[in-house]
């Protein structure tokens, strides 16, 4: 069984979408748990295919029984095998996390909204692990249709946000299927590995700086690098929060997957850094980008729509990181998918317990949380630790990594502009803070029912949070192990 | 000179295609009524679409099936230059669908603005959402 | 913005021209793409998977996963549809007046906010917008529609053979019943196909595209290797391919079938089932 786990990853959410499908029709009751052991499976499968692959090196699994480049294969290497239990296990506590929201906010549509949620979490986990070039376009519409649908039930403002976000995300979905068309004229083949080892003849090649091009622009604008990032803040900001904290942690990270897979796997660090010579307008865009994230989210008055501003620089972070060209960058960059996948989730968790009881995220209904609240402000802390940098948590160690490999690239002004997000972020997280604690709960009803009483969020929502926060410790405190073990063998010898 | 004519006549299916692309892209962007970014996106789509199915052909060769595949002539020898290369189509296919549903999903999400705006112009529905 | 538009489609038309310089020649027999995986295809296709279609066995077989993931997208483009738009009787607004029809003499009687009518067969509850639907073209769809579904049943089984299969089948099958919907009103289509038999039909669809490959995966072989189900139908592995095939493309013939029709219902009346095109 344990050969099959790459198809098991796949094919079991994909399966129970379908049967929560059904089961939303005939008995409502039954959805949350299949979904829940769908998930249970696709997360051990998922930490048990890393196992193998820390056992046994890249694994290839070949789909339909046809070897590549004939039939489509899935290809495991070190630095999918990392990702993958981090979207598995993300997507699987969100999902218990979120059962209260969900029941209060679609009481007559659970079914369809989990049969989304499964199909989405299909799309990831397939993009991740995927490694044919064609495959990995059905599976990003897969998880962009889903996710149109899933983010649009919200606000009154949701629909026209989520069609904003429809439309760059198709044109960046075009972009990479134009791309990918561009390297079969060129060398015949869709399988990633293939086509890497067709592409060094033809470096020179006009059409491959083009199709490298297109597929990068693809890929940036469905990761919101800017300046393409204009869908993000609003499409996050008004859905409903059991959607935006499954998408906020893991859509933006995926894609920076594939950029990383197509920089070190299709087209080779040679070409990208080398051959090509734009690594330093790409930085000094990622630069741009972490300054405008952490600038505009200063000037909001709005929880939310803050923390997706941290989601805008943080991917500034990880695509600078990628593209310094050293192995630290690089290094910095997977790790920071990882962590920031859990520290988004963590934020964006809390956002949903605020919701689930004060129903807003305005400053103006943050007041007095510390006490009301102090289990899901307590997560908020170590999450906001870990945004602004501070050991042990795991947000200090991607940022030191990605700070030595901007120093050992000469690249200082990616280094002040995280030092800089940093102090911003201080101040972002501090202000917070000061709102929560100090000021007194301004009740709306006018009367006080628990002075100085506790009304937390309920268990089920409280201690997957709590759970999230042991972990980001944890993987800080573990982070050596992470790279020492995984990420140095994901990233070739040839980078330095 | 000829041999800019010569390259413009040799590979005419990509510069057709291009151009529709580029018209679609700039349908998206620049237009103001939703409806009309959605069929932008669709043409867009759709140039790529047949960019993609221009690169099967080859001179001479007929469709990709087998006549006789399955009858008393079975078993004859299949030369590859006699038929078209079937892989972009079948990629093709797949994407086609795609454009499918991202049109269904898009048209249901404008029924959504409709119904909470009353307009599909965004100029207008921008005011409405600077006003509140 | 026309300028920003202008300026970016003008850049990225210039870069796709720059980069066609390189591409071989149209029609070219000796480019990369005609040279390096399609002759496999085309020569071996027939002793792998005796299936005389290249493009049928291309797409079910060989690249069979990336149909099941389509198939996937299709069906969630209708649950989105149905998620974002169904609007349940119970939150139903209901108008100021409601106006029923007496089927036989067609006399319309209007009732205001909070008079009842019992239920009865002579009358049919009708909206706002609704029009008689014209004999000619009423008459004329229901004697075409039994022909086009005989053709779309023919384009699915001959898939293996002539152009066709189970996505071009099932649009023209979905396409019958919208064509129901349009020539008489929309009530009529919904009363013949219930809400909850085409979101389970959609599902079982690709359920059994789905299905057919886990029973690959019990029967020790990966996943949709159709060679798998020779034990089960008792044939050779070739012929079980060509069958295999067969299989999902029924399935994906029923999936598309029924989300058609579910999108066409939900985005044509805006949820409400009740007005409509």
């Amino acid at each position: 069984m344990s050969e099959q786990y790459p198809a098991l990853l796949v094919v079991v959410p994909l399966l129970s979408a379908l049967v929560v499908s059904i089961a939303g029709w005939v008995n409502k009751r039954l959805c949350f748990p299949i979904a829940v052991a769908a998930l249970g499976v696709a997360a051990w499968s998922a930490v048990g295919l890393l196992l193998r692959v820390l056992d046994k090196g890249v694994i290839v699994y070949k789909l339909g029984g046809w070897s590549p480049p004939m039939g489509i294969a899935y290809y495991i290497d070190y630095l999918n095998g990392l990702v993958l239990p981090v979207v598995a296990i993300v997507a699987f506590i969100n999902l218990i996390a979120n059962k209260k929201a969900v029941e209060q906010q679609f009481p007559d549509k659970i079914g369809p909204f989990y049969t989304l949620y499964l199909l989405m979490v299909t799309g990831l986990l397939g993009i991740v692990v995927t490694g044919d070039a064609f495959n990995l376009y059905v599976l990003l519409e897969i998880a962009a249709l889903t996710g149109y649908g899933l983010l649009a039930m919200g606000e009154e403002r949701a629909p026209l946000a989520t069609l904003n976000y429809l439309y760059m995300g198709t044109i960046g979905a075009c972009f990479y299927l134009l791309g990918v068309g561009y390297l079969y004229i060129v060398t015949g083949s869709l399988n990633m590995v293939d086509i890497a080892r067709l592409l060094p003849p033809l470096y020179q090649s006009k059409a491959v700086l083009a199709a490298f091009i297109i597929c990068m622009v693809g890929v940036w604008l469905k990761m919101a690098f800017f300046p393409l990032h204009a869908w993000l803040p609003n499409a996050y900001t008004y859905a409903n929060s059991a959607a935006s904290s499954l998408i906020a942690p893991l859509v933006t990270k995926v894609m920076i997957y594939v950029m990383i897979r197509l920089i070190l796997t299709v087209f080779t660090p040679e070409f990208v850094f080398t051959t090509l010579a734009l690594s330093n307008a790409v930085v000094w865009l990622a630069v741009i980008a972490i300054v405008m994230g952490a600038v505009l989210a200063l000037a909001e008055r709005n929880l939310k729509k803050m923390l997706t501003y941290i989601v805008v620089a943080e991917v500034g972070y990880m695509v600078g990181g990628a593209w310094l060209g050293n192995r630290d960058g690089m290094t910095g960059a997977i790790l920071h998918i990882v962590n920031d996948a859990l520290m988004t989730l963590c934020v964006f968790m809390v956002v949903g317990n605020i919701v689930y009881k004060v129903k807003g995220y305005a400053f103006e209904d943050l007041k007095g949380l510390f006490r009301k609240m102090p289990f899901t402000m307590g997560a908020l802390v170590i999450g906001a630790m870990s945004i602004i940098g501070v050991p042990p948590t795991c947000g200090f160690f991607s940022k030191w990594y990605l700070i030595v490999g901007a120093i050992s690239a000469g690249h200082y002004g990616f280094m002040a502009a995280l030092i800089f997000s940093s102090m911003v972020s201080v101040v972002l997280f501090f202000r917070v803070f000061e709102i929560c604690y100090f000021e007194p709960f301004a009740d709306h009803h006018g009367h006080d029912n628990h002075p100085g009483g506790m009304d937390e969020a309920p268990v089920s929502m409280v201690v997957p949070l709590l759970i999230v926060a042991v972990i980001l410790i944890l993987v800080g405190l573990y982070t050596g192990d992470i790279v020492n073990h995984v990420i140095q063998f994901a990233i070739p010898e040839t980078m330095v | 000179m000829t041999d800019l004519i010569s390259m413009v006549v040799a590979k005419y299916n990509f510069w057709i295609y291009i151009t529709l692309m580029m018209i679609g892209l700039y349908a998206i962007i620049a237009k103001n009524n939703l409806v009309k970014k959605i069929v932008g996106m669709n043409i867009f789509q759709t140039a790529i679409i047949l960019f993609y199915v221009s690169i099967s052909v080859k001179k001479g060769a007929t469709i990709p099936i087998l006549e006789h595949g399955h009858g008393p002539d079975a078993h004859h020898v299949v030369h590859a230059a006699d038929y078209i290369n079937p892989l972009p189509h079948v990629l093709m296919l797949t994407a086609i669908v795609v454009g499918v549903a991202t049109l269904g999903v898009a048209l249901a999400l404008a029924i959504k603005v409709y119904d909470n705006y009353g307009t599909l112009e965004e100029d207008e529905i921008l005011a409405q959402i600077r006003e509140k | 913005m026309k300028i920003i538009g202008l300026i970016i489609t003008f850049l990225t038309g210039a870069l796709l021209f720059y980069a066609a310089d390189d591409f071989p020649a149209w029609s070219d027999p000796a480019s990369p793409a005609s040279t390096y995986l399609s002759p496999h295809f085309i020569e071996k296709t027939m002793e792998e998977t005796s299936v005389p279609n290249i493009v049928t066995a291309v797409l079910a077989d060989y690249r069979g996963f990336d149909t099941m993931f389509e198939t996937a997208v299709i069906f969630s483009a209708g649950v989105v549809c149905f998620f974002l738009l169904r609007i349940s009787r119970r939150e139903e607004e209901e108008p100021e007046t409601r106006s029923y029809r007496h089927v036989l003499t067609g006399v319309t009687i209007q009732l205001k906010e909070g008079h009842k009518m019992p239920p009865s067969a002579d009358f049919e509850r009708i909206d706002s917008m609704w029009t008689p639907p014209d004999l000619i073209i009423k008459t004329g769809c229901r004697l075409m529609i039994p022909f086009v579904q005989l053709f779309a049943l023919y384009v699915i089984a001959h898939g293996h053979h002539s152009p066709g299969g189970g996505f071009q089948g099932g649009v023209i099958l979905g396409a019958s019943f919208i064509l129901l919907a349009i020539s008489h009103d929309p009530t009529t289509a919904v009363r013949r196909t219930s809400e909850k038999l085409i979101g389970i039909l959609c599902a079982v669809g690709v359920l059994i595209y789905a299905g057919t490959g886990a029973l690959c995966l019990l029967l020790k072989l990966n996943f949709l290797d159709y060679s798998a189900l020779a034990g089960i139908l008792h044939v050779d592995p070739i012929t079980a391919r060509s069958h295999g095939i067969l299989i999902v493309e029924i399935g994906v013939g029923i999936a598309v079938l029924a989300t058609m029709i579910w999108i066409y219902n939900n985005i044509s009346s805006a949820g409400r089932y009740r007005q409509g095109l």
